[in-house]
This record gives C-alpha cells, sequence and structure tokens, in this order.
C-alpha cells in the first residue's frame, strides 16, 4: 500500500510532472508488483517490461508530462494488436506460432502517441467468449478478492491487474458485458462505451456488429482521462461515427442535482442475491441525497436481449473465426508439420481448426453456422435482429424522459472457478443485465457500490443513450465522490 | 424445444470445418441443443411490423478518398505470419484438389 503502482493515473500524473516520481520508477514498481503477486493470480500472459523500462527512459529524457498520459503504465487485453508484440487472444490457434502481428490497432497507437506506456497483455477468455476467463488457453485469471473464484470475464485479466494494482488501467472489450462483469467482480470502474465511439481497428473481432473497446480503471476521472485519449472517428474503422469528442473530465463537476435518473423494474428478478438488490437500492439513496431524482422506468422486452445476443453473435462469432484457418496466419497442426503435400486444403482446415479452438469457440462457430444456414437465417438471424429494434426502441423511449438509467451489473457477486462447467447458459445468464444495452448500442459502465457479507465487490450500472458518455461520467462520479467503495482495495 | 441428433452436430461441425472428438459428439447435440432452446425465446415476440437492426451506429455509405494508403504494414510483413512457405510473395498451401 502507498507504493506507485497503487495510483490512480491522476495522482500519477501530479507527481510526474512535479518530478516526485519518475517513469521508469513508476513503471518499475508496476513491474514488481506483477512479478511478486501474478502468479497467484494468472491475469498477466505477456510481460513486455524491456520495451517498456526503454520507452519509460525516454519519456523521462524528455521530461515534459503535459499529457495525463505520459508515462502512464498500463496492461491490454490480449486481443489489442500491437506492432511486434505477440497477441494470442488466448487461444491455442494463435499461441503455438506466438502470432506477432506487423500492425499496432489505434486504440494502443493513440496510447503511445500520447507517452502512455504498454508493459504486456493480459488474460481474456478465447477470443473474449466467455464470463470467466476460463476458457483462456492459459489458464483461469483468479480473483484478487477470493482466489477461490472467477475475476470474470472475458476482460478478467484486465480486472484482476487493475484491482491487484499491477498497472495503472487496463483496456479491455465489452462485447456482451465483458468489461463491466469483471470489473463489478473486482472493484474496479468499467465503461463499455456507445458502439462506434472508439476505433476497433487492429483489436481481434468476436461479434463486429456488437464489440467495443473501452477501459478499466480505478477512478471514474481516469476512465474520463483514458476515454478522451482513444475516443473518435477513426478512417480505418468505418463503424466509427464522426462525433465530436468533449473532454470527458470536465464533465466531472461533482452536481448531478435534477438529473433523472430511471430504476428499470425488470432489472429487479426474482431470485437475484439480496445483497445485490440492496446495493443498488442504497446507492439510489446516495443519489437521492446528491439532488438526483429517481424514477420507475420500463424497459419490457429487457429479458429478450440475451437470447439475442446469443444468435447474433455465434452468428457473427462464425462468421469472423473464419479466418483462422491457417493459412494467414495461426498455427500449424502438429502431425501436419513435414507431410503436407499429401494432404488435401480441406483437411488442413479440418487438422488446424480443431487443434486450435477450444469448446466454447466450437460451440459458438457452430450455434452461428446452424443459425445462419438456408431455412433457419429467417427464424433466428433475422428474428433476433427485429428484437434488437424493439429493445433499442425500449431505450429510445425511456430517454424521453430520463438522463440516465441505473441497475445491478450481475445477478450475483463473483463465482467460484468451475461454478459453470458444463453448463454453457448458465454462464450466458451471467450477461442478463448487460446484454439489453450491447443490443442497443448505448454506453454503460460499472462503479464499486459495496460487497457481500464475504467481502466480495459489487457493481452499479449506470446506463446513458447514444453518445452519453459524459452524463454517465458525470453521475458515476457524484456517486464514487460521495462513497468509498472504490477505495478499498484487496489484501495480497 | 429445439433438439440437434449427434448427426445434426457432426454435419453442422462438418460446415463448420471441424472434427468432433468422441467426447464431444457425446456433450455437444446436449449443450447445442440447450442453447437453441434457450433462444427459442425470442419466437414468442410479435415482430410482424418491426424493421430488423443490424447495427446501431446510423451510418450508412461510409467512404473514403480513393487513394492508396501506403502507412500499413508491408507484403513481406503480412505474409510473415503464415505459417505455410513462402514462394515468391504466395502461400504454398495444400491442394485444394485432394
Amino acid at each position: 500500500m502507498g507504493s506507485m503502482n497503487s495510483l490512480t493515473i491522476s495522482q500519477a500524473h501530479q507527481k510526474l510532472k512535479a518530478k516526485e516520481i519518475s517513469a521508469v520508477e513508476l513503471t518499475q514498481s508496476c513491474i514488481d508488483r506483477i512479478e511478486s503477486i501474478d502468479d497467484s493470480l494468472n491475469a498477466v500472459v505477456y510481460r513486455n517490461f524491456e520495451r517498456a523500462l526503454e520507452k519509460a527512459k525516454k519519456i523521462d529524457a524528455v521530461g515534459t508530462f503535459d499529457h495525463p498520459l505520459t508515462g502512464i503504465p498500463y496492461l491490454a487485453k490480449d486481443v489489442y494488436c500491437e506492432k511486434d508484440v505477440p497477441t494470442t487472444a488466448c487461444s491455442n490457434i494463435l499461441r503455438n506460432k506466438d502470432y506477432i502481428p506487423p500492425f499496432e490497432s489505434t486504440t494502443t497507437s493513440r496510447l503511445m502517441d500520447v507517452g502512455a506506456i504498454s508493459l504486456g497483455k493480459v488474460n481474456t477468455d478465447e477470443f473474449t467468449m466467455g464470463g470467466s476467463t476460463e476458457t483462456s488457453c492459459y489458464g483461469v485469471t483468479r480473483n484478487p478478492w477470493n482466489r477461490d473464484c472467477v475475476a470474470g470475464g472475458s476482460s478478467g485479466g484486465s480486472a484482476a491487474a487493475v484491482a491487484a494494482d499491477e498497472c495503472l488501467f487496463a483496456l479491455g472489450t465489452d462485447t456482451g458485458g465483458s468489461i463491466r462483469q469483471p470489473s463489478a467482480f473486482c472493484n474496479c470502474t468499467g465503461l463499455r462505451t456507445t458502439y462506434g465511439r472508439n476505433s476497433r481497428y487492429g483489436v481481434m473481432s468476436m461479434a463486429s456488429s456488437l464489440d467495443t473497446i473501452g477501459c478499466l480503471t480505478k477512478t471514474v476521472e481516469d476512465t474520463a482521462i483514458v476515454l478522451s485519449a482513444i475516443a473518435g472517428k477513426d478512417p480505418l474503422d468505418a463503424t466509427t461515427g464522426d462525433v465530436p469528442v468533449p473532454d470527458y473530465a470536465a464533465a466531472l463537476t461533482g452536481t448531478i442535482q435534477g438529473k433523472k435518473i430511471g430504476m428499470p423494474k425488470e432489472y429487479f428478478m426474482d431470485g437475484m442475491s439480496e445483497e445485490v438488490k440492496q446495493s443498488v437500492l442504497d446507492a439510489t439513496e446516495v443519489l437521492k441525497s446528491l439532488g438526483a431524482e429517481i424514477i420507475d422506468v420500463s424497459l419490457p422486452h429487457t429479458a429478450y436481449a440475451t437470447p439475442c445476443y446469443y444468435i447474433l453473435c455465434p452468428s457473427e462469432v462464425s462468421s469472423n473465426m473464419a479466418r483462422y484457418d491457417g493459412i494467414r496466419f495461426g498455427h500449424m497442426p502438429e502431425e501436419e508439420r513435414g507431410k503436407r503435400k499429401e494432404e488435401s486444403l480441406i483437411e488442413y482446415y479440418h487438422l488446424v481448426r480443431t487443434e486450435g479452438f477450444g469448446d466454447e469457440v466450437k460451440r459458438r462457430i457452430m450455434i452461428g453456422t446452424y443459425a445462419l444456414s438456408a431455412g433457419y437465417y429467417d427464424a433466428y438471424y433475422r428474428q433476433a435482429q427485429k428484437v434488437r429494434t424493439l429493445i433499442k426502441n425500449d431505450f429510445d423511449d425511456v430517454y424521453q424522459t430520463v438522463d440516465a438509467v441505473i441497475s445491478p451489473v450481475t445477478p450475483s457477486a463473483a463465482f467460484r472457478v468451475g461454478a459453470h462447467e458444463g453448463d454453457p447458459v448458465a454462464m450466458y445468464l451471467e450477461d442478463i443485465f448487460l446484454d439489453p444495452q450491447v443490443m442497443a448500442g448505448i454506453p454503460a459502465l460499472s462503479v464499486p457500490c459495496g460487497f457481500t457479507k464475504d467481502s466480495m465487490p459489487l457493481g452499479l450500472q449506470i446506463m446513458g443513450p447514444q453518445w452519453g458518455e459524459e452524463t454517465v461520467l458525470q453521475i458515476a462520479h457524484a456517486y464514487e465522490q460521495a462513497t468509498e467503495w472504490h477505495t478499498k482495495k484487496p489484501a495480497l | 424445444m429445439t433438439t440437434l441428433s449427434t448427426d445434426d452436430v457432426r454435419h453442422i461441425a462438418k460446415l463448420c470445418r471441424l472434427n468432433l472428438s468422441e467426447e464431444q459428439l457425446e456433450k455437444f447435440p446436449t449443450e447445442l441443443s440447450a442453447i437453441l432452446s434457450f433462444v427459442d425465446k425470442l419466437q414468442e415476440v410479435d415482430t410482424s411490423n418491426v424493421q430488423p437492426t443490424p447495427q446501431s451506429t446510423g451510418l450508412t455509405n461510409v467512404f473514403r478518398d480513393d487513394e492508396v494508403v501506403s502507412d500499413g504494414p508491408t507484403t513481406t510483413e503480412l505474409l510473415a505470419t503464415s505459417p505455410l512457405p513462402i514462394i515468391d510473395n504466395q502461400i504454398q498451401t495444400p491442394s485444394a484438389h485432394g
């Protein structure tokens, strides 16, 4: 405690600027932390320490810390391509030959431009498919608050690393809750942005119409700082919107007097944990005391979002995973080496993909292939896209009367490793509060809001309208400033 | 309730270019049937007058200037990520004709 690696971005920035600490010292403190505790967490899957220290030295030599991210060490989920840095999506299909991207993702490139320092890669479910990092080829990431429990997923490595102070912030991706759920499980702040707010270029795709780029941080202010640096239109990603990027940190006024905040009754269902329910009810009292008005609202198609997700996502997965055919990149099957010419191309594809993909990826490819096949397309994919419209309309209606909507992040706190083994649907239901925002393409943030009696963290979800990150951050910041949950750290 | 038989699963796997182990052929029919039954809930929604949403940005016809952008990776760099032999800037694959 009290060491440099436990600083927030804004605290570290002040110290760097005042020359109280150097970028090398800050980077080294994160490296030391990773080396001393990560064996028990398994959050970091690639350590790029030498390059990080070289970069830090150069930054210290220049010595100007004008941007709040200059000299700030971070970790990236193992789906962000960094030029010349092994990036594997935690999948055997890329691991065996250690795929080394010849290009840089827009997000890591923008971070590099302002002087942030990449320390390496963190664990994820294979190609981000999962809610626990249990499908990673490197094994599960443990929850820093209780190592018998998962850190969540798919950005579980990111969340555990931030919670354990192995870095100052981490990059994650959120397709169906993969930033918000691990943030809630590990007591971090995690933002899923509006679809199209951040460039997906250079980030390995899972479901292209749903994938979003975001960060996990120790405070809401830090989220605002990172978002301001990475957001905005990118000619390399045609789905990014040409919408101006505000100075998000300037939105953090601390005042939410008169804000109208909706409470959707569909998110408080039978059978959910009483502690989760109570933590959100307690949060509404805090928001009211800050001058916000809490209004009961209804999002009637909420229950259809997860079934909708598990048609659209696997369908897009089956298409995106087709590129892993062992031709342009990836893995050469063991039995193929040396006798390639005798095999047919089709057999080669089978061998590469059979060895390279894990069970969850295979399940999704198969569900997607089935849902998109002739005779089933209208009943599955097209119907899901229509239901998606209804879910989106629900939010459009509600945002006519409220500024934001709040809910729990998950129906319960972090579950035990192996709890959902052999039951994919039980794992999918972990996302039940996190898929509606995905269908609507709106921003949503998880902020710490309490603990269970077993001392496991809980998260409050704050959702905004499309492009409404400022409102979400403003409300989250005011709530965070009025509470102390985000300051609690796991004993490691 | 949608149920996939072992033969259905074997057929889908072939379309996906996947071989399944005996263990997978044992468990996947049950697991995939459970997933399909779960998503069958969508069938109860009346969508007769609803347009589909393929993506949420509202963007249509995004164009860029028709110019060669040369700051990306080189041909050699891109070919270097292939596990297969490279001959004259081409990847040598197994025969497509068996």
